[in-house]
């Protein structure tokens, strides 16, 4: 007999340990005896990302989606949905309309995922290939609208009631962008796609070039319109292939069609776009560099003012915008400004993509709205930390942003919160750590990448930059002095005032921010020389206690460099000047014999 | 296709979205759909690819169709695959190599069975319909 109903049971771990498995064996055996074992089959799945409510059942095509479902509850399950059709009341899930407070209140929309996708509406649903399949996907609805239905004044109102803000990092009203560029006289104008995604961490541009690339195409067109330019340019850095293949198949299918080239949709309007390769230098994210390097000069920034829209690429006006900015305004445009207004809060709207990675069970790219907490990204729909260990802090922003401790798990985040706990949105990367990561050694990771990514053009950020690498690299071999932190306090505020562009400005954030937060931790290696996460090698040496250990020789089988040494049955030994510290003697040890310090 | 007017490409959305209509109407078709971004190449999407090809071909299933897409964002998870069969929930699967493709194959699609340990969640609702 065919089957009649699945019965999805979450499986995640959250849910597992509150009796997943016993809901799971309880259904089997109450299919069973109730005799529709046949009709029905009985699936363990993913983390639904729901886990507050967990452990969750879902009943299919009844689309039933039960929550804090108990083991004792498989028979009414049964019985009720499967057999009858009818939904079991007392366990069903109801939305909280309006959760998020006021602002929140998207009509009709089962929200118990969390995530909300404008951005990805189309990531993963469509052939990124199929220009066909963008269309029908109301793709090219709203480049139709602004052709031929709207005014250029009527598309900057709509931005300015939806209230969307550049997505890059700096969160700048995209209407005012916008606005400035077109209301300069100029004979030509251009639009500049930013898709130089360089933070250690960030990759949800890439994936959106990659799953739906019409939507970039379309919304600089529509830029385009607004301001009165002809020409775009998508700079995009060349160590994404993929993404450059699928971005010039896309144009091919939309000069095609006559969406992209002379005389748009017989509209009489001409916008063509080309793609401009990067080698990937981080400061090319930088609008100023960015442009520079388009005209086929070294990546370093100039001063601002004038800024880009009055007097940007080949010094005409132009419009800047990153790629997830861009893959927004088919929606607005489409949907209407209020309609995105609705969502987020009341000075960032809209919704934003994170890059979540780290130490994460479900890492990934989520789009929530604005105003979700860290404690629903990290703990919901990431799953909470692997192996049982404690939360210990989130990196946003990358190398520009700052950590933020489980203090404020519980802020709504967004671009303004973001900043007074002393971190920042950035492009969204969102890096969490736990019990096991070590504070000095990542800021010295996103230091060293500073180091690195500076231009050299201005002395605060070529000399600061490697001055802070100076004192985190002695803290980190336990050579710190208790001045050291204040020194590096007074050159990260010298930077931030003092560097030329966004790079040098935000490059001390990290270590700032981490300095409010962790201050104890760097205390702890400057004065006692110990690095308590076991990150800092030259702080960490490795013993065996003699009286724990029987002499099995695991740990002088596993040791690469062959520095232990000892009798069999007799106490081993590690020879402190050669051991490189690799930490396989100490995974190995069945017997706890051997300790960090 | 030559360069579309205003009433062309209004044309061809609404047949492309009545067509979409018609395939959940209908049903006749099984669409598996597997993620292509970058993430799930370097994961091993081509591999799932080539397993759901090869167990098509042997089965001489004539109306499936294999389709790309990009990243579903469920990096953990990849390489991750949305099968669509006809009469059966839309389900998305993670985790997939050739191994896997080849059960999805013959358990969800030619018996109309769940494949047990791979099932993932849909992350978001859909905001164009």
């Amino acid at each position: 007999m065919a089957v009649k109903n699945y019965i999805l049971v979450c499986g995640g771990t959250a849910c597992e340990s509150s009796k997943g498995d016993d809901i799971f064996n309880n259904l089997l055996k109450e299919a069973e005896a109730q005799g529709v074992a046949d009709d029905v089959q009985i699936v363990k799945t993913g983390c639904f990302g729901f886990c507050e409510k967990g452990p969750i059942v879902k009943v299919l095509p009844e689309q039933a989606f039960y929550v804090e479902v108990k083991p004792e509850d498989a028979g009414e399950i049964i019985s009720e949905t499967v057999i009858k059709g009818r939904m079991v009341d007392r366990i069903l899930y109801k939305p909280e309309k309006g959760a998020k407070g006021d602002a929140f209140d998207i009509d009709n929309i089962e929200f118990y995922q969390k995530q909300y996708r404008i951005v990805l509406r189309n990531c993963g649903l469509i052939n990124p290939e199929d220009i066909d399949e963008y269309i029908a996907r109301d793709g090219y609805a709203a480049l139709e609208k602004c052709l031929f239905d709207i005014t250029p004044d009527q598309i900057i109102e709509e931005l300015k009631v939806s209230g969307l803000r550049g997505r890059g990092g700096a969160g700048f009203p995209t209407w005012m962008k916008w606005n400035f560029t077109k209301q300069v006289e100029s004979d030509q104008k251009y639009i500049v796609c930013n898709a130089d995604e360089g933070d250690p961490g960030a990759y949800m541009d890439r994936s959106t070039l990659e799953g739906d690339p019409h939507s970039i195409l379309e919304a600089m067109t529509i830029a385009g319109i607004c301001v009165g330019a002809n020409m775009g340019a998508i700079y995009i850095r060349a160590e994404y292939p993929l993404a450059i293949e699928r971005l010039e198949t896309a144009m091919a299918q939309a000069r095609e069609y006559g969406l992209l080239g002379k005389d748009i949709l017989g509209s009489g309007f001409d916008f063509d776009i080309e793609l401009r390769l990067g080698a990937g230098a981080f400061v090319c994210g930088e609008e100023t560099a960015l442009l520079a390097s388009i005209e086929g000069k070294r990546g370093m920034p100039i001063p601002k003012p004038p800024f880009p829209a009055v007097k940007g690429l080949f010094a005409e006006p132009t419009v800047i915008n990153n790629v997830e900015t861009y893959a927004n305004i088919p929606a607005i445009l489409t949907k209407g400004g209020e309609w995105f207004a609705k969502i987020g809060t009341e000075k960032s709207k809209g919704t934003k993509v994170f890059a979540l990675t780290g130490k994460i069970k479900n890492s990934g790219l989520v789009e929530v709205p604005m105003g979700t907490t860290l404690r629903e990204i990290v703990f919901e729909i990431g799953g909470g930390i692997p192996n049982g260990k404690k939360f210990k802090a989130v990196q946003t922003g990358g190398p520009s942003g700052g950590v933020i401790t489980d203090k404020y798990l519980d802020t709504p985040i967004d671009f303004d919160n973001l900043i007074s706990i002393g971190s920042m949105m950035g492009s969204g990367g969102m890096i969490v750590m736990d019990e096991d990561d070590c504070i000095v050694d990542v800021n010295r990771f996103y230091m060293d990448f500073c180091v690195e990514e500076s231009c050299g053009k201005c002395a605060p950020c070529r000399i600061g930059t490697k001055k802070l690498m100076g004192y985190l690299d002695r803290f980190t071999q336990g050579k710190g002095e208790v001045e050291d932190i204040q020194k590096m306090k007074d050159i990260g505020e010298a930077m931030k005032k003092a560097a030329l562009c966004g790079l040098g400005q935000t490059a001390p954030n990290p270590i700032l921010s981490s300095l409010e937060h962790f201050g104890h931790e760097y205390m702890e290696h400057i004065e006692e020389g110990k690095c308590a996460a076991g990150k800092c090698k030259d702080l960490v040496h490795y013993k065996i206690i003699a009286e724990k250990c029987i002499g099995c020789t695991v740990c002088a089988r596993k040791c690469p460099v062959n520095c232990i040494e000892g009798e069999r049955k007799k106490p081993h030994v590690i020879d402190q000047e050669k051991c490189i510290k690799c930490g396989a003697c100490f995974e190995g040890c069945k017997f706890d014999a051997i300790i960090v310090s | 296709m030559a360069k579309m007017t205003l009433e062309e490409l209004r044309k061809l959305r609404s047949s492309q979205k009545s067509e979409m209509e018609r395939r959940d109407v209908e049903g006749k078709e099984t669409h598996i759909i597997v993620g292509m971004g970058t993430c799930g190449i370097a994961a091993g999407a081509k591999g799932a690819l080539d397993g759901f090809l090869d167990t098509i071909k042997k089965n001489n299933l004539d109306d499936v169709v294999v389709k790309q897409t990009g990243c579903m964002g469920l990096c953990y998870a990849e390489p991750t695959v949305e099968v669509k069969v006809p009469g059966m929930p839309d389900t998305i699967y993670g985790n997939v190599d050739a191994k896997v493709a080849a059960e999805i194959v013959e358990k969800h699609i030619m018996h109309k069975e769940l494949v047990q340990d791979h099932i993932q969640d849909k992350p978001a609702g859909d905001i164009i319909k």
